[in-house]
């Protein structure tokens, strides 16, 4: 379990993560979703205690990190960026972690099986690539038999094989009753994965929800229509707080108004509609709508010709 | 059955004897290292065995105000100067290499107490390279004594008068040196910086005080951490020079200064 209160952590004058309160609660998947650059990485780098907080705190198990005794039993992590140095062997590597806390090398044999690296793990790690670096990863995130398994976008460089692999691998953990704490810049990763989910943008957060809430209150707030009468009704429905955005000739989007609304205006003009639907947004959209103004490095809008 | 395959209880923990030997395995499993410690050693050795064959070979043809600046010591401790090169590369390494690769977030999430991997990190290093460094040091005065004994000149006894001390001497400089050059580099904590500073204080800023007037160089000279270390080994000390204890117990202090800097700020700065 790991509870945050009021984090915050500066860089010089740029505030990387500003005032984070959230609780990451065993036996399930908690998703941490949010844009490049929002600050995950710099989060869980506060949690174990690499990078000390300008402000608030991070407990994990009820203690801040460092103080506990046998710390990878508390939290296994697998960071962003690599944690391996790249002369050493795979198999030495995970020794030299596992011999930190007095562990045997059975343990180190049993980890290198279970992510699948027995064939390589006599090879230096600087040979590895993306996917097998991803598996040293989390090789050495579950050394510790952690309560709390902390993955920092697990899924990236891997194949569909592997990525399917983490899906699993990660449901299991909770199942057992472990606290599982997974980032990722990508909704439906997480869509498929988490039951929570704590969604940030430019270091503060936007959500703290579950999945369905979350498609729940970003849908239907858009409305399609299309009708032959379309520019008369346009005008008509234009008003504070109602946004119109043409798709093409008679067809058009309507944000702000439900269907019923529309319906009875149409009908009580007497216009014909072809078409009336809310529209079910993915969770991708609903992430992109909740980020948009919170990302940091966005590409100029495409004018649409 | 649990993902993690747990065959028992959980029962680990971080204790300073667990991070010894986690550092000793990281010593060792890197090729980087083992080859510094190897080329270190052969150096020591072959060095002195060279001079010796090479002084044996001439000394017919020596003048007596050469043969008497010859010092059967200074033909023993010759691969010292050169091995301090490499055992201070690999010190300031032991640590830089960590930082560069990233290595250093793993071994700081396992022990994110911090202190007990620097102070691991350094007595690991210490043992390992006194115990390569004495018997190389060793070595080399026997075997440059068996050749020149072969042509019956510069013999010296090992229980004459300071022989032991400087031959010993010179394997207990390069231990302190490297842990110098590795609280360096935990300083520095990028390999180039780290080995420029070193390089700086050993090798380029002793010759460069040459420039200031004599007083002032005699003054500074003697107490910099290069000429501190040499008078642990030397034979022979001038007026301006320490006593080989008195240089030890300063070199000693320049890296306790340097170590506790390196602690300091390992606790403080983010990684």
């Amino acid at each position: 379990m790991i509870e945050a209160q009021g984090l915050t952590k500066d860089y010089g004058d740029k505030r990387a993560v500003d005032g984070l309160s959230f609780t990451v609660q065993p036996g399930m998947v908690t998703g941490f979703l949010g844009p490049n650059g929002s600050g995950k990485s710099t989060t869980m780098r506060l949690i174990l205690g690499l990078d000390s907080p300008t402000a608030g705190e991070v407990t994990v198990n009820g203690k801040p990190y460092r103080d506990h005794a046998a710390p990878l039993h508390e939290v296994g992590a697998l960071l962003e960026a690599r944690s391996v140095h790249t002369g050493r062997t795979a198999y030495k590597h995970l020794l030299a972690l596992a011999q930190t806390h007095g562990l045997p090398r059975s343990r180190v044999d049993e980890m290198v099986e279970l992510v699948g690296l027995q064939d390589v793990a006599k090879k230096r790690a600087g040979t590895f690539s993306l996917g097998m670096g991803q598996r040293l990863g989390i090789a050495s995130a579950l050394l510790g038999d952690p309560h709390t398994v902390m993955l920092d976008e697990p899924v990236n460089g891997l194949d569909p094989e592997g990525i399917q692999w983490v899906r699993n691998l990660l449901r299991q953990l909770a199942a057992e009753g472990r606290a599982v704490f997974v980032s990722s810049h990508l909704m439906s990763e997480m869509a498929l994965t988490a039951d929570h989910l704590i969604v940030i943008g430019r270091g503060r957060k936007i959500a703290d929800t579950t999945v369905e809430e979350l498609i729940r209150q970003a849908s239907g707030m858009v409305v399609r229509v299309r009708s032959p009468q379309a520019d008369e009704l346009r005008h008509h429905l234009t008003g504070p707080g109602v946004t119109v955005v043409s798709l093409s000739p008679g067809l058009f989007d309507v944000n702000g108004l439900t269907a019923a609304q529309i319906g009875e205006a149409a009908a009580a003009n007497n216009w014909v509609l072809h078409e009336l639907t809310p529209q079910q947004v993915s969770l991708e959209q609903a992430f992109m709508e909740m980020t948009r103004d919170e990302v940091e490095f966005k590409a100029a809008e495409l004018e649409a010709a | 059955m649990s993902a993690l395959s747990t065959s028992m209880p959980f029962r680990g923990r971080v204790t300073q004897a667990h991070v010894v030997r986690s550092e000793l395995t990281k010593l060792t499993s890197l090729r980087s290292t083992r080859w510094s410690m190897l080329i270190a050693v052969v150096l020591t050795i072959a060095l002195p065995v060279i001079f010796a064959a090479v002084t044996a070979s001439r000394w017919s043809t020596m003048r007596l105000h050469e043969r008497l600046s010859r010092h059967p010591l200074d033909i023993a401790l010759a691969g010292v100067n050169i091995s301090q090169l490499a055992i201070g590369i690999l010190g300031v390494l032991v640590i830089t290499g960590e930082y560069s690769t990233g290595m250093i977030r793993a071994s700081l999430t396992a022990v994110p107490k911090r202190l007990p991997v620097l102070w691991a990190k350094l007595g690991v290093f210490a043992v390992v390279s006194f115990l390569l460094m004495l018997p190389s040091v060793l070595i080399a005065f026997a075997a440059s004594q068996a050749i020149l004994r072969n042509h019956h000149i510069l013999q010296i006894s090992f229980s004459a008068n300071g022989v032991a001390r400087s031959v010993v001497g010179g394997a207990v400089y390069l231990m302190l040196l490297g842990v110098f050059a590795l609280a360096l580099g935990a300083i520095a904590r990028n390999t180039a910086a780290g080995i420029g500073i070193f390089a700086a204080i050993f090798f380029v800023i002793p010759p460069l005080l040459n420039i200031l007037p004599t007083n002032w160089h005699d003054a500074i000279a003697g107490y910099l951490p290069d000429a501190a270390g040499r008078d642990i080994f030397a034979l022979t000390h001038g007026t301006h020079d320490l006593a080989p204890w008195p240089g030890f117990f300063l070199f000693c202090g320049y890296c306790a200064v340097t170590i506790a800097a390196a602690a300091v700020l390992l606790l403080r700065r983010d990684t």
